[in-house]
């Protein structure tokens, strides 16, 4: 008697090369992410990227839980990968996604994924090329793990780094930080609160391109503030771009639930992931045209200044606190936090 | 929540903490919460010279004794056992190892969030003895009762817990009757002091003529303590006092203490750092003592060495600052700590490494 798709499940013989895998590969991943490059069902995958500088990277994505409020491992896959395209100032163009699947994993829950990449994909204008299957015995790997690589291409005469900040330049971000970090502790932990956090995974890549466009020359750099969060991200800019930065802690964006989760919880949600958000450091004239373009997308509407380049304290991260005294905002060290990108 | 972080009116409250500091006020906090409160707002920075503010012995985590540790580094490595901890545990070192290390060699430890947690974790694994490892004030101690509550009904026969509570008064009395150690006040903590109320506090200034207030965690909370501490102290007319009105009541929590009653009884407690203190520990009363992991599995271990050049000791009794230890920040960092006050997210160490507190002792 033949199972019901509720009751599928991925076997050993779907990671083996021969029939099973090629039936997952049309029925599963080529329906949902089917395009003239993928159909082509070569070896590699043939691109032409045309002018400009190719922006390159990868990614792999171990979140537990999978699915969470605001999206799933599949979402996130293609998310951060496209994130760290955008906020390299790349038009993110393709990507290569390989799947390590533990035996017995259902085959619906595979589908609600990969429907959801597609999903994400096409919300970020980029085509899923190439791809690869794995399946592992029951216990060698939680559920599935997944790897992205992007490609992505930097248009002539643009170039962002974190070497080209200046004192007085204004460090922008797109919105309440520290969102997806909670809701996968709070999930993976069955933490419940009164108002449900939910992940503000997102592609960014709509963001990115109207923040350049706004600011022009004027944007010296983006990053997207994933793991360690916002203030591991900024100490990262002020190491490799050798200069200060000062934050206005009242002027960071938080959501009362997070802020009272993370008080409740001994944690500090500068240091929670996010994967929907953009720091952008513009020179001072940029900032304004730069937040109103900010502003006029959903994924932006939080947008603020917060804080400011100084030329003093290279490398270091300075806050200055709600009483208007200053401490350093240092770097991620070793958390006990679960895995959550 | 925002009017205890107003900005003005923290001005307004230094201003007056100004006026009354009038002569040099040795304040300790016996709570880990406030010693990251501290920290984070940078409110050092901002007090009047005159005013020191000493980080005591106030992480359950960190004062937890290597010895101890050992012991449960020792159980969590038996073959049936579950060890079930707070991650703030799984860094903390004994003398040679930690329950980190121990799981990556194969021991069976989980991380919970709550004692309950480590029942239902029983429950769910009949062939699995589950130990606890009760570690906390009295703010975490009622919760423990709860989950054995749970263990008597439901007659689990594989569930357990290592009691390494501690309690916080006796060990305020014992570092007023230390010699090496000078104090003018204390900051109480809340959370405690919610179970507690103010009566166990009574002595500090009947007995010993200092002022002592029960405080909150916002900074303006700690300001107002502050200002309430100088007042007590330059009017002499040492008291308990609740600043902390919105959570505190006089009495405390009866119903949270008579539960902790119902299933434990004092007992010594080694404290790291700090030595041996009577009556500053518990463990499970008598009839319940088919609950109790150190009878249960009698462990030994052969002694381990304690932690050289380690500051911890004197940085819990408030006789160093975290930064005057030769190994913070260098040896010993959060991400590879080798005393306890690193470990915990609460421990004074850690909170001055993260929050750059180090740059008020000038030796940034």
């Amino acid at each position: 008697m033949s199972k019901t798709e509720q009751e599928q499940v991925i076997l050993l013989g779907h990671g083996s090369g021969g029939t099973l895998t090629n039936q997952l590969i049309r029925t599963v991943f080529q329906e949902a992410l089917h395009n003239p490059i993928l159909d082509e069902m070569l070896d590699a995958a043939l691109l032409d990227l045309g002018q400009g500088r190719v922006a390159f990277t990868t990614d792999s994505f171990v979140v537990d839980p999978i699915f969470f409020p605001g999206g799933d491992i599949g979402k996130l896959a293609v998310c951060g990968t496209v994130n760290d395209l955008a906020v390299s100032g790349a038009v993110p163009l393709y990507l290569s996604s390989a799947f390590i699947i533990e035996e017995g994993f259902p085959l619906a829950d595979l589908r609600r994924i990969v429907a959801s990449m597609q999903e994400a994909a096409s919300a970020a204008g980029v085509r899923v090329v190439t791809g690869d299957t794995k399946v592992v015995g029951r216990g060698s790997a939680d559920k599935i793990f997944i790897n992205t690589t992007g490609i992505g291409v930097v248009p002539p005469g643009r170039s962002l780094s974190p070497r080209r900040m200046q004192p007085e330049d204004i460090v922008l971000v797109s919105g309440t930080l520290g969102d997806h970090g909670l809701t996968i502790l709070a999930q993976r932990e069955g933490l419940s609160f009164n108002t449900p956090v939910i992940s503000d995974c997102t592609p960014l890549n709509r963001i990115a391109s109207a923040i350049m466009e706004a600011g022009g020359d004027g944007v010296r750099c983006m990053r997207d503030p994933t793991r360690g969060g916002l203030a591991t991200t900024l100490n990262e800019l002020a190491g490799q771009g050798e200069r200060g930065i000062l934050v206005q802690e009242t002027a960071i964006p938080l959501r009362r639930e997070v802020v009272g989760a993370c008080e409740m919880l001994g944690l500090d949600p500068l240091y929670l992931a996010n994967e929907g958000k953009a720091i952008a450091v513009v020179a001072p004239g940029a900032a304004e045209p730069v937040l109103a373009a900010m502003r006029s997308l959903p994924e932006g509407q939080g947008a603020v200044a917060i804080g400011r380049v100084t030329e003093s304290g290279r490398g270091l991260v300075l806050l200055e606190t709600e009483l208007g005294a200053t401490r350093i905002l240092n770097m991620l060290e070793g958390e006990p936090l679960p895995r959550i990108c | 929540m925002q009017p205890y972080r107003n900005r003005d009116y923290a001005h307004h409250l230094l201003e007056r903490l100004q006026q009354e500091a009038t002569r040099p006020v040795s304040v300790m906090e016996v709570c880990g919460t406030h010693t990251v409160a501290i920290a984070r707002s940078g409110l050092r920075e901002l007090l009047p010279k005159n005013i020191r503010l000493i980080s005591g012995p106030g992480c359950p985590v960190c004062v937890t004794d290597d010895l101890d540790l050992d012991l449960v580094i020792a159980l969590a490595k038996e073959p049936e056992i579950t060890m079930a901890t707070f991650g703030d545990m799984m860094r903390v070192p004994g003398t040679g190892s930690s329950l980190l290390e121990a799981k990556s060699l194969g021991a069976d430890v989980k991380v919970v969030y709550s004692p309950t947690d480590a029942v239902a974790l029983a429950v769910a694994n009949p062939d699995r003895q589950v130990v606890f490892l009760a570690v906390g004030f009295e703010t975490t101690i009622p919760t423990v009762a709860v989950a054995v509550e749970q263990a008597v009904q439901q007659g689990l026969r594989n569930f357990s817990i290592f009691s390494l509570h501690k309690l916080v008064p006796p060990v305020m009395e014992a570092l007023l009757t230390d010699p090496e150690v000078r104090l003018d006040a204390f900051i109480n903590p809340g959370h405690v002091c919610t179970i507690l109320g103010t009566e166990p506090f009574r002595f500090i200034p009947e007995q010993y003529g200092k002022p002592c207030v029960v405080t909150g965690f916002e900074a303006v909370d700690i300001m107002e303590a502050l200002l309430m501490i100088l007042q007590q102290y330059n009017q002499g007319r040492p008291s308990v006092e609740i600043q902390y009105k919105r959570a505190v009541r006089p009495e405390g929590n009866t119903v949270a203490r008579g539960y902790i009653d119902k299933y434990f009884t004092p007992v010594t407690a080694c404290w790291r750092g700090i030595g041996e203190v009577p009556g500053s520990g518990l463990a499970l009363r008598e009839e319940f003592a088919h609950l109790d992991a150190q009878r249960r599995f009698p462990i030994t271990v052969t002694p381990g060495k304690r932690l050289k050049n380690c500051s911890c000791g004197q940085v819990l009794k408030g006789l160093k600052l975290p930064y005057e230890c030769a190994l913070f920040g260098k040896a010993c960092t959060p991400m590879k700590p080798v005393g306890p006050c690193m470990v915990s997210t609460e421990g004074s160490c850690a909170a001055y490494y993260r929050y750059g507190a180090q740059r008020v002792g000038g030796a940034v």
